[in-house]
């Protein structure tokens, strides 16, 4: 009897207990991040109120980054121990990190917009490492959907996601040395000194966004496992 | 065991255990997955379900499939020679030699394979095949393209070598049944 | 150890050997990169920085790079013929990289001629681009080698490849048209060299996994 079907799928995060209890607290620290950062964290003294999207975009990037991380963590697993199940999970997670990538480009988008009255800056280092990222995990997805599945393609997703992960300091170190001859940047925001408010609001609305992936990979996931449950099952019966 | 491609199931519960020396016929007809079968053994792939032993390193494996696996700009000796240092044969120059001359093909040992008939090739992949001593042979249509003197030389190369363990795909059991220790019929 | 590194030599070898006798891809390299400068000039206002120019050669090295890189399998794939390699009992990372030396022999030949005709067409060069343009053909070629065997699963493998391709080959440019251009290229070569070693071992070490099924 195929076995599959039921035991590589069914092991992992279940939907149970997990996943509601995650969306509530990702709902509460997200709405008290917000609310800590517009009401009660000091406005920034050179940008004004318009720097409060340091408290949306920021975390939103560094969610993404865990997202890849996250993936890549999976697809090592896949290659190191070739249970399949680590290749959804993998698959998922960096479907998410695309989600909060995406989001990056707008929010950093709308704050350039905001700051410099351009929607778009190559001065702005963020934003074009998440330019480079996000070009490669569309060809992510690209290379999922002309692969036919099975083995081979689950192996070839995993290799590729660790290709990502690796490609993410190098290309930051990449941007910031281009910077210093070819695009010269214009704004830093590794500001040292962040007021203590700034920076409790900052780890809610971080831990807050944190937890919505979190939520939203459960919830994806699952739903992705019953995918293919129901596929194996019809194949059975046919 | 079973294997399984996308929506295709190609082999069902599938439970065989060939003993060391035994000569094992896989018939059937065309689709019933003797290729799958003897690909799954190369090691080539990994079954869907279940469980798939063999007991031989890959340098102990000899496998010919439908392709003749040689490059066509390279000569039969220079083909031969790449997978005799891949093997880590010595006298790898002699053994390849000897070889060709047996299946016939020693004057056509400095040609590009890409000028090969169909049947030079076959005998050729079956150079390949022997060329490292294989314990195990596992051969898919092995007189596919052969002539009747292939025929008689690749019958004469496993009389040479009667102690192998050998899986072989065949729609024509009859040429080897006086040698073959048990069939399996594929559906 | 010495029997991979015979594999590897023995795999290398092949390459070359094929592509001397098929002629096939370092021709098409060649006129293409020279074709692609002759577009370069074209493509270029009178006026244009020398800066610009510099950059157009990285252009056409990157393209040149994936055009020799979709052919990185093409012989193994006509006949099949890497079944026959992954079944014999060299370690498959061997066949990465005997590939790899093979390809960024392809790649230094065609800046053999490259090279010099931008120096004709544009202006002369300086000795960090060469090394600049040295150290990028080996990270080139080490994940284009690996990503070729990647697209080859795919059913859109021309398409598949440039597309897997380019989001890497990002740094590899911003290191060397900084090193190219820059007053003080030892940063940027030094960010080559790391990329190199980085990807090649990642590379190699994953090559076994995208190879077998």
């Amino acid at each position: 009897m195929n076995t599959w079907l039921l035991s590589e799928h069914r092991r992992g995060p279940s939907l149970r207990f997990g996943a509601p209890l995650l969306a509530a607290a990702a709902f509460a620290l997200l709405v008290g991040g917000f609310a800590l950062a517009f009401y009660w964290a000091p406005e920034d003294a050179d940008q004004g109120f318009s720097q409060k999207i340091f408290y949306v975009h920021v975390p939103i990037a560094l969610t993404a980054y865990a997202c890849f991380g996250w993936g890549a963590w999976k697809a090592l697993r896949l290659l190191w121990t070739g249970e399949r199940r680590y290749d959804l999970e993998s698959y998922t997670a960096i479907h998410m990190g695309v989600i909060f990538g995406l989001l990056t480009l707008v929010t950093g988008s709308i704050w350039a917009k905001i700051s410099w009255g351009q929607w778009w800056t190559w001065g702005e280092r963020q934003l074009v490492l998440f330019l480079i990222l996000f070009l490669f995990y569309s060809s992510y997805f690209m290379l999922r959907y002309s692969t036919d599945p099975g083995p081979r393609r689950e192996r070839n997703s995993a290799v590729y996601a660790l290709f990502g992960v690796v490609l993410i300091p190098v290309s930051f170190l990449a941007v910031r040395i281009a910077g210093t001859i070819l695009h010269p940047t214009i704004f830093t925001h590794e500001g040292a000194d962040l007021p203590w408010e700034m920076l409790v609001a900052f780890i809610v609305c971080l831990a807050g966004m944190l937890s919505l992936a979190a939520t939203l990979y459960r919830v994806e996931l699952t739903g992705k496992r019953i995918d293919a449950s129901l596929r194996e099952l019809r194949e059975l019966f046919a | 065991m079973s294997k399984r491609f996308g929506e295709k199931l190609v082999l069902d519960d599938l439970d065989l255990v060939v003993p060391r020396g035994g000569f094992v016929l896989v018939t059937g007809p065309n689709g019933s997955g003797k290729t799958t079968l003897l690909r799954l053994c190369a090691g080539l792939f990994a079954p869907t379900g279940g469980e798939l032993e063999v007991e031989a390193s890959r340098a102990a494996i000899g496998f010919l499939g439908h392709e003749p696996l040689v490059y066509r700009e390279l000569t039969a000796l220079e083909n031969l020679d790449l997978y005799g240092r891949l093997y880590r044969l010595p006298e790898r120059r002699e053994r390849a030699g000897a070889l060709l001359e047996r299946f016939g093909l020693w004057r056509a040992r400095n040609e590009r394979t890409g000028t090969f008939s169909r049947g030079m090739l076959q005998r050729l992949a079956l150079c390949r095949t022997f060329l490292h001593d294989p314990d195990l042979l596992l051969l898919d249509e092995p007189f596919d393209g052969l002539d009747t003197e292939g025929a008689e030389l690749l019958q004469a190369e496993l009389a040479e070598r009667a102690s192998v363990t050998a899986l072989v795909a065949t729609h024509d059991p009859e040429a080897l049944a006086a040698r073959s220790t048990a069939c399996l019929a594929l559906a | 150890m010495s029997a991979y590194a015979a594999d590897v030599a023995a795999l290398a070898r092949k390459d070359i050997l094929l592509e001397v006798r098929s002629r096939d891809t370092l021709p098409a390299m060649l006129l293409f990169v020279v074709s692609a400068l002759t577009i370069f000039h074209f493509a270029l206002p009178s006026g244009s920085s020398e800066r610009a120019e510099t950059g157009m050669l990285w252009m056409a090295i990157v393209f040149t790079a994936l055009l020799g890189l979709t052919r990185a399998f093409a012989a193994e794939r006509e006949e099949g013929v890497l079944d026959g390699l992954v079944l014999s009992p060299c370690d498959r990372s061997a066949i990465w990289l005997g590939k790899t030396i093979g390809m960024t022999v392809f790649l230094v030949l065609a800046e053999i001629v490259a090279l010099p005709a931008f120096a004709l067409f544009f202006h002369p060069l300086s000795w960090d681009l060469v090394a600049a343009v040295a150290l990028a053909d080996i990270g080139i070629a080490s994940i284009g080698t690996l990503l070729a065997a990647i697209a080859a699963a795919s059913r859109a493998r021309e398409l598949l490849l440039p597309l897997l391709f380019l989001p890497l080959a990002i740094p590899v440019v911003i290191g060397g048209v900084g090193a190219s251009i820059a007053s003080d290229p030892a940063s940027f070569l030094g960010f080559l060299i790391l990329y190199d070693g980085v990807f090649a071992i990642l590379s190699w070490a994953s090559f076994e996994y995208v190879v077998t099924e």
